[in-house]
């Protein structure tokens, strides 16, 4: 070896493979502006479309009369629920198996709900259109409180469902009921409750937010008379979803349907859903025969598409007084609003809220949700949340804080003793999951390392006297929170979207230079995936990331796959990326074989290449391997490096991490300061660290804003009180506290690279220490539980209610 | 979220913009920073036929001493007023405000004029000028007239300005020297209007309050001059008692509307803290 | 209604337009110019994507109208990079410091950092966070951003760049 060998250390850096703190591919693009979002498109003769919307949150329509909208000019058209009645598609189907109206059909069921398209040569002739169709309505009684929705004698929401006495999801017991969903074992759990010593009751509300990207909602649609094909550039999770979606529905052949999400400002679940402007944009196309945009402006977006939570949760513990826990008991009001447009994989109406039993080992579980109507906007998006597991996680985290209260113990302490301990897994909860693998004990116990839990313990108490003296007017709170998660969504046995089992695909193809391009399944919002994907390819076949371009979201070119969302990017695309990747290798080896003369056994993979055994000098690059693919593969061996994997997780992958924030709050006023946040999160093996703590810091922010104040709120008239950036509480870098991040890393035994996934742990671990540390600070003074979001005025509320001013 | 078709005017001469606007009557609008006006044209929810843009008139920007009197130009910038000594020596209580007027974008844009002129309650620097005593010049085709802040609100966007008349400049007169200042201002982001605020300008004696003026943002349909808090705190030393005094007289003459800031009595009670923390600031800042 | 011609100066470059009043000045950089660089994410003045620099001023191109600009001197982020083409100070501190994730802020982000950093050469975190406050980020959660400046800062005024100690 001379000196200008590199050493293993130098080939090993030079791939940039997993691991490493790659700097993004895609920066070089978002940086300079030459990002490509679907609002940048423009295409010739292209058209706007624009919605008249309605002001009532529940009404008749009595008459749509377009007759002064069509001598704007530069209008071209109104489309109206009679138009889409030609077509069949004045309803759409949802991904919830409910059904739900593209344009008002007879009345209206939300505010803001869709009413008419308008159709126009440019957004400012769509704007005067919209202004100047006339809507005659009929005020009707609005049902806002999901705790009436199922009164007797509430006002009948959906009228469509009249004498339809089951649903999507079995049995419906009232007219504004949409489901009803049970798991686990209700005698067994009755009977811990009745045994226990102590139990514990609450009900934890997990207000309506929205998850509200920078980038809103908007679409594309060109259809072309000719060759009878649709085209459609959107803001598209899950673009081979839309296009399977608009096949069924539209009866154009999926081959001629073409989807192609661009570069995508932010999802976090919101562009999951089908949304009444994909098909009016995709029906005025067809109409018009010209491509036509639409793009929904931030107070659509806040009040019409996809609000997220609106989970009321009646939750039960029942423990020994030496605080072991013996039984969880939740029942769940969930408010759907007036269509049931969850974005849930299809046999789960609830998403995965069963993972309710947390990181603790309770032997016996039973939970119900009641899904309901009410006269709000549709949706129950997972906001950064694999369905449901941000609402599961604040409800078990909430309780077990209340637990302790009532047992007088110290929150940590409590969950260190109820903990699923690491020799336990895989674990098998009680209410039907197999968590994969993890060590609670190591990760609580290094979180409290670190902040010195003790210390602030103390600094607490003494805070208090203080308080209770009269000296000081600040109360101090601890908000500890340790989440299991349950993402990756999801093996084909228990996981599908509209009968399509939810795995995800990789395809790999090498050009005969050693560089290549991996087309894969999901889709980046944000999160890097031109990167992180090639780190995955680099390690795995030893060509340099830079080498590999990763191409997504055209699903023309990219083989099928689900999407990204409910962090399944990593836990099911990274996997077929891993797997197509070693297909690659295991052909690579043998062409190696042939052209290094010796048996496939006889060669070892080592970094960037085949060498073989014993005879160290005698090696064949990756590289080198890529050409040879091309001109002298063995006899009998097709020529071409590429590879295709669609992979079906095994199962899904729990990521888990322990959280505090420690908090003031000035009781006078409410104000809170955080003092410091501290996370830390075990997503098993780490692809590029950079990138994971980017999202730890987004996630965190997104949980900051929503248990501090981001909040959908409607007034009893149905009026959305908060649906502009005025008042829907988007925190900017003044109020952003923060952030330390940490890790552990247990892998996941059954991924391919062990890696389990990260996007919105941040999200779902941060929402219940932020409350938990609200209610902490409160706790002393005799609270149990105090309801999100805690913004300033509510939380000089509770002060009052307590008596602090008395 | 387009606003409707106007004509835009960008007149040169100030007496040009008069005639524009008093000839053009309630359709038109004068535009300066555009950044209450233009959302609500995107909204529809003000759609002038004109649009008569000051930024082309010469001589309203601007800052001049003028005897014992600060004279600011309505179409001086926040930031402008941020970036001037003068004002930051002589009048810091308007640093401290603009500083906590929406973000810096806005304050390159958004003028004082605009921010007095237009009589929204949730602006910050009407209390400002009725604590300060400053003075307002209106023009319009039949002349210039002077009005005091303390007169010019009349409710929410109503003002004493008469169709067609624009308001050109400021006068503040310059406040004692060594006397203390402070604007208190909880909000529950940047960006957001006062759930409550107060402004405070006053002179200490031997330790007591001399003269003190008190003034209330966004807790009443127009700006507010409590006026009893301030004479019960006049000739104290700020004791504790006094304080909640003043803070009492305060709320009692507020009357925010319960919006996504808080309740109606939320709001009351953090004006009268506002109003306590303002007081101790400012003397706490009196020479 | 009737058009106006407008004429500015672009990134460097004399551009002219026929606009109505209404026009907002982002979509004349949007859709006249193509210039797409510059976004819309709220279009009530609170988010900052649309931020442009109009004669030393950031602004808020959606509270705007194109006619208001008539004369002025404009730079979107499409005039960021250096004239050699490689990436500013800004540019290259966003990406080292992984100061963006899905890159619809950051033009508008890159646009007011580099007029903060023209008015305030060496701002503490503080005055950056104050700074960038008219700017929403729904990825970032801000902390890596206010690194990027600090990055930047650095750079430009020729100091070592040392990441604050998590």
């Amino acid at each position: 070896m001379n000196d200008m060998t590199p050493t293993r250390e130098q080939r090993e850096a030079k791939l940039e493979g997993m691991g490493c703190k790659r700097k993004r591919v895609e920066d070089i693009r978002f940086t300079q502006g030459k990002g490509n979002y679907v609002d940048d498109l423009k295409l010739p003769g292209m058209l706007h479309g624009d919605f008249v919307r309605s002001p009532h949150a529940h009404a008749r329509v009595k008459k749509i009369d377009d007759t002064e909208a069509l001598k704007v000019p530069g209008v071209l058209a109104v489309i109206t629920a009679e138009t889409l009645k030609t077509v069949n598609l004045a309803w759409m189907p949802t991904l919830a198996g409910d059904v739900q109206m593209v344009l008002a059909d007879g009345k209206v069921l939300f505010q803001n709900q869709e009413v008419a398209f308008v159709v126009a040569t440019d957004r400012y002739a769509a704007d005067d259109g919209i202004n100047k169709v006339i809507v005659e309505y009929e005020p009707l009684p609005v049902v806002i409180d999901p705790f009436k929705a199922m009164d007797a004698d509430a006002p009948v929401l959906r009228e469509d469902l009249a004498g339809k006495t089951s649903g999507a999801h079995g049995p419906r017991k009232h007219h504004n009921h949409v489901f009803e969903w049970t798991v686990g074992d209700k005698d067994l759990t009755d009977a811990a409750f009745r045994k226990a010593d102590v139990t514990i009751k609450e009900m934890l509300s997990y207000h309506r937010t929205h998850p509200s990207p920078l980038e809103t909602c908007q679409c594309v649609c060109s259809f072309d008379k000719i060759k009878g094909e649709l085209s459609i550039w959107g803001t598209f999770q899950a673009p081979h979803v839309i296009r399977t979606v608009v096949a069924l529905i539209s009866k154009i052949p999926e081959h001629k349907i073409h989807v192609i999400s661009p570069d995508i400002g932010g999802g976090f679940g919101n562009k999951v859903g089908a949304y009444p402007g994909y098909i009016c944009a995709a029906v005025a196309s067809i109409v018009t025969g010209k491509p036509v945009k639409w793009v929904e402006d931030r107070i659509e977006n806040l009040t019409a598409t996809s609000f997220a939570r609106d989970y009321h949760m009646t939750t039960e513990i029942a423990a020994t007084r030496e605080g072991r826990v013996t039984g969880l008991r939740v029942h769940v009001l969930a408010d759907h609003g007036a269509f049931d447009a969850c974005a849930d994989p299809s046999k789960w109406p609830a998403g995965f809220f069963n993972i309710v039993t947390g990181s603790y080992d309770f032997p016996t579980a039973h939970l119900s949700v009641d899904g309901i109507y009410t006269n709000k906007a549709p949706g129950g998006v997972a906001y950064r949340c694999s369905f449901r597991v941000t609402e599961a996680a604040y409800c078990i985290e909430r309780a077990m804080d209340i637990l302790a209260q009532k047992l007088g113990m110290d929150p940590a302490e409590l969950r260190l003793k109820n903990f699923i301990r690491a020799e336990q897994f895989p674990y098998h909860s009680a209410l039907g999951w197999e968590y994969d693998s993890g060590d609670y004990h190591t990760a609580m116990r290094k979180m409290m390392e670190t902040v010195d839990y003790a210390g602030l313990r103390k600094e607490q108490a003494l805070l208090r006297a203080a308080f209770k003296r009269g000296e000081t007017r600040e109360i101090m709170g601890l908000g500890v929170s340790f989440f299991t998660e349950i993402v990756g969504a999801g093996p084909s046995k228990n996981c599908d979207i509209l009968g399509i089992a939810m795995f995800d695909s990789c395809e790999i193809r090498m050009h005969p230079t050693g560089a290549g391009i991996a087309r894969v399944g999901s889709k980046s919002q944000g999160q890097g995936h031109e990167t992180t994907w090639a780190q995955i390819i680099a390690t795995e076949i030893g060509i340099p990331a830079d080498d590999i371009m990763v191409e997504e979201g055209n699903t023309d070119t990219a083989p099928y796959g689900l999407g990204t969302y409910g962090s399944r990017s990593t836990p099911v695309a990274g996997a077929a990326i891993a797997m197509a990747a070693r297909k690659i290798r295991a052909k690579a080896q043998m062409i190696a074989a042939y052209k290094l003369e010796v048996h496939e056994d006889d060669i070892e993979w080592d970094i960037d290449g085949f060498r073989v055994k014993g005879l160290p000098e005698k090696t064949m690059s990756m590289k080198d391997i890529c050409w040879a693919a091309y001109n002298s593969v063995p006899p009998g061996m097709e020529p071409g490096l590429e590879a295709v994997s669609y992979y079906d997780p095994p199962n899904m992958t729990y990521p888990f991490g322990a959280y505090i924030c420690v908090m003031n709050i000035d009781v006078d006023t409410g104000v809170y300061k955080v003092r410091r946040f501290y996370a830390l999160d075990d997503c098993g093996t780490r692809i590029n660290p950079m990138i994971i703590e980017g999202q730890v810091h987004g996630g965190l922010t997104e949980a900051f804003a929503i248990a501090m104040g981001q909040e959908i709120r409607y007034d009893d008239e149905g009026n959305v009180v908060t649906g502009s950036f005025m008042d829907f509480f988007m925190p900017t870098a003044v109020e952003t506290p923060h952030w330390e991040t940490d890790f552990t890393v247990t892998p996941s035994p059954h991924h391919p690279i062990g890696a389990k996934g990260v996007g919105e742990s941040p999200n779902v671990g941060g929402v219940p220490a932020f409350s938990n540390a609200v209610n902490d600070a409160f706790s002393f003074l005799g609270s149990t539980h105090i309801q999100m979001p805690h913004d300033y005025w509510r939380n000089w509320k509770a002060a009052k209610d307590l008596g602090v001013f008395a | 979220m387009i606003p409707g078709p106007f004509s835009y005017h960008r007149p040169a001469t100030l007496a040009e913009a008069v005639n524009l606007l008093s000839t053009l009557g309630d359709e038109a609008r004068p535009l300066a920073g555009g950044h209450s006006l233009v959302p609500m044209m995107k909204l529809r929810l003000a759609s002038p036929e004109h649009l008569v843009d000051l930024h082309g008139v010469a001589g309203l920007k601007g800052i001049q001493r003028r005897g014992d009197k600060i004279v600011i130009g309505a179409m001086t910038t926040q930031h402008e007023l941020l970036a001037s000594d003068d004002i930051g020596k002589s009048l810091p209580i308007l640093h401290e405000t603009a500083l906590l007027i929406a973000d810096p974008q806005v304050r390159y844009r958004g003028t004082i004029g605009g921010n007095v002129a237009n009589g929204d309650p949730g602006n910050d620097m009407p209390a400002l000028m009725m604590v300060l005593s400053a003075s307002y010049r209106l023009e319009g085709k039949s002349g210039a007239r002077e009005v005091a802040a303390n007169e010019f609100y009349q409710g929410a966007y109503f003002t004493a300005l008469e169709p067609g008349e624009l308001l050109t400049s400021i006068s503040i007169p310059l406040p004692a020297a060594g006397h203390g200042y402070a604007y208190e201002k909880l909000k529950r982001k940047v960006g957001d209007y006062a759930t409550a605020a107060a402004a405070v300008v006053l002179t200490m004696a031997g330790g007591k309050v001399a003269t003190c003026k008190i003034g209330l943002t966004n807790l009443s349909e127009t700006p507010l001059l409590a006026e009893d808090a301030a004479k019960a705190v006049i000739g104290t030393s700020l004791d504790p008692a006094t304080l909640k005094q003043a803070a009492a007289a305060a709320e009692a003459i507020m009357s925010p509307a319960a919006d996504a800031r808080g309740p109606v009595e939320y709001r009351k009670h953090i004006g009268g803290i506002m109003v306590t923390r303002a007081l101790q600031r400012a003397a706490g800042r009196a020479g | 209604m009737a058009k106006t011609h407008v004429t500015m100066k672009v990134n460097g470059v004399e551009v002219e337009g026929l606009v109505e009043p209404r026009t907002l000045l982002v979509h004349f950089i949007r859709e006249n110019l193509s210039l797409t660089g510059t976004h819309i994410g709220c279009e009530t003045t609170h988010c900052g994507a649309c931020t442009v620099d109009i004669d030393g001023m950031s602004v808020k191109s959606c509270t705007m109208f194109a006619v208001q600009a008539q004369g002025s001197e404009i730079m979107t982020i499409e005039g960021v990079a250096n004239a050699d083409g490689s990436l500013s100070a800004l540019q290259e501190g966003f990406r080292m410091t992984h100061g963006l994730q899905c890159g619809f802020c950051t033009p508008g982000m890159i646009l007011r950092a580099q007029r903060l950093l023209k008015e305030n050469p060496r701002p503490s975190e503080e005055e950056i966070r104050m700074g960038i406050s008219g700017n929403f980020c729904r990825c970032t959660g801000y902390q890596n951003i206010v690194k990027a400046i600090q990055y930047a800062a650095a750079k430009i005024n020729g100091d070592e760049f040392k990441e604050a100690a998590e």
